[in-house]
């Protein structure tokens, strides 16, 4: 093994002997030193993490958050100097990680936050303004045609649990004794212009929402929304998404010749 | 150990070149921190420049560019990388080199630095600036990789020097030697880090100061200060650690000093990465050390009187 394969290797693994060939103007043995080393990686990666989970941090404590975060950063370190991107994978790593299954919605609240973090730095655009959308929505026979643009920041998260409203009695909105985890929501995350929003999504928006992702038309995504939820309001929806500015463009697909 | 006056004319006189003429002004800059984002666009306070991390800008879109762009419209700009893994015995990350060649195509820099230091091995990020024995092949190692970047950035780039811990029993060079190989074979200009200078001091009990006057000191383009943490190692003698994280200690002032008065005018940076406190503190900060930078500058004009 290379020196610094050797030096890597011992960064991440707290039971590996300190790299040969360290040496200390006095003597001293050099596993003190070399220990700097260790613990700024290891603690500033979970410094990284605690930055992007908040609200995952909140809900298992300091204690509990840094030891899992320790386990994950060990496990799995950057593979990109762009820390922006890091954590990824670190709501499938709650999922599996035993002593966190007595909070089952855990790894839903950090796939949240991690689609916030996501939206944040997410490519700029402006959302549709409202005379074009006033000029799609004119011709009630041409509605179903319509496709959408939804904005990159865009995010949909479907989960078992009330990951809305548990995140958002974090932010100080709502008491979270007054919260059913055992509620399913769906959540849309978006950013307009500097702000990420975390919406909840009414029944079958899930649904609609990540079919016009996928590029249906909007009459198609409302009627497999419909299969989804009986009581799917495609009106109340499409508020919803324009005023939460997650929509660029409504267009018609343009015409192939025949 | 006497401090040379600037004024005793037998002192080192003022560099006949200085580097920096188009690059950053002689004043103070900060590190631009996202929670001053909008005092700094509110307020505009009187400022050299600001300096980013690069891989924190390397994102699409969002607050930081937006806040970046217009903070940028009223100020300088020192862009300072903490990824490219200069020291790493692998090869250079070509994407990211790419990334950081569209990053200050962007923005137009005055002024790129990278640190002497390695933080990538094997595809895993360590996000910490690892050090790297000193001899003949991690000279030309680093001397290759620095070419590789100059021409890929097509720039001149200043290199750091590193705070270190340990020291390698495979070195056969001392830092200063190293350092000045690096510049005279490859042309870039140095970002002299006055603390990390006092950190590696005290901790390989080294002279600080002589440190300083061994480097070819015309080629330093920007100093860095900024606080350490005090600690002890096995034998129990001090230990400093490079936190950026505490106000700059009196000894790093008088070496920072030091430093001026062979310098003369130099941009420097007050560096704070971790507890960053109110704006106003670290221009507080700033302000101590324009003071400085004023007094090299009636120093050096004695001088040439």
């Amino acid at each position: 093994m290379s020196d610094q394969q050797l030096f890597a290797a011992a960064l991440l693994d707290p039971d590996a002997p300190c790299p040969a060939g360290l040496t200390t103007w006095n003597g001293s043995d050099p596993a003190r030193r070399f220990a700097i080393y260790r613990n700024n990686v290891i603690v500033s990666l979970i410094d990284a993490l605690a930055d992007t989970f908040p609200v995952t941090l909140e809900l298992v404590g300091e204690t509990f958050f840094r030891a899992m975060a320790g386990l994950f950063v060990r496990a799995t370190p950057p593979d990109s100097v762009l820390l922006s991107g890091y954590g990824a994978g670190f709501p499938a790593f709650i999922e599996r990680f035993e002593p966190a299954r007595s909070v089952p919605y855990l790894a839903d609240v950090a796939r949240l936050e991690w689609l916030r973090v996501w939206a944040f730095h997410a490519a700029d655009a402006d959302p549709i303004s409202p005379t074009r959308i006033a000029r799609a929505l004119a011709d009630p026979e041409q509605l179903p045609m319509l496709c959408a643009t939804c904005h990159p920041s865009l995010g949909i998260l479907r989960s078992d649990y009330a990951v809305v409203s548990l995140w958002a009695a974090h932010q100080g909105h709502g008491d979270l004794t007054q919260v059913d985890p055992f509620v399913p929501e769906s959540a849309l995350i978006v950013r307009v212009g500097l702000d990420v929003q975390v919406l909840a999504l009414p029944p079958g928006g899930d649904t609609l929402v990540a079919s016009l992702v996928d590029g249906l038309p909007l009459g198609q995504a409302a009627a497999l929304a419909l299969v989804a939820r009986e009581d799917f309001d495609l009106t109340a929806h499409l508020a919803l998404l324009l005023r939460a500015g997650a929509l660029t463009a409504l267009t018609l697909p343009v015409e192939t010749s025949p | 150990m006497t401090m040379p006056s600037s004024r005793n004319p037998c002192a080192r006189g003022v560099p006949a070149r200085r580097t920096h003429s188009d690059g950053l002004p002689d004043r103070a800059g900060l590190g631009l921190k996202p929670q001053h984002f909008a005092e700094i666009l509110a307020t505009e306070p009187d400022l050299g420049f600001f300096e980013i991390h690069a891989e924190n800008y390397l994102v699409a879109g969002g607050p930081f560019h937006h806040y970046l762009r217009r903070i940028r419209d009223h100020y300088p700009l020192s862009i300072h990388g903490v990824g490219l893994s200069i020291g790493a015995e692998g090869l250079l990350d070509t994407s990211h080199l790419d990334r950081l060649a569209a990053l200050l195509d962007r923005y137009q820099p005055q002024s790129f630095s990278e640190h002497l230091a390695w933080s990538t091995h094997g595809g895993a990020f360590f996000n910490d600036l690892l050090p790297l024995p000193y001899n003949r092949v991690t000279l030309d190692r680093v001397c290759d990789h620095i070419d590789q970047v100059q021409e890929r950035l097509r720039r001149r780039m200043l290199l750091e020097n590193p705070a270190t811990y340990i020291e390698f029993a495979a070195s056969t060079l001392d830092e200063a030697t190293f350092i000045t190989e690096i510049v005279h074979r490859t042309g870039c200009g140095l970002l002299l880090d006055v603390n990390n200078a006092y950190v590696s001091g005290v901790n390989h009990r080294r002279d600080p100061q002589a440190f300083i006057a061994a480097l070819p000191l015309s080629e330093v383009g920007e100093i860095h200060l900024a606080g350490f943490a005090e600690d002890r190692d096995a034998a129990g003698a001090p230990l400093l650690i490079d936190t950026h994280g505490a106000t700059i200690a009196a000894a790093v002032w008088e070496l920072y000093a030091f430093a001026l008065e062979r310098l003369g005018p130099t941009p420097t940076l007050i560096e704070r990465d971790h507890d960053i406190p109110p704006l106003s503190v670290l221009l507080a900060e700033a302000q101590c050390a324009e003071r400085w930078i004023g007094s090299a500058q009636r120093d050096r004009l004695e001088v040439s009187v």
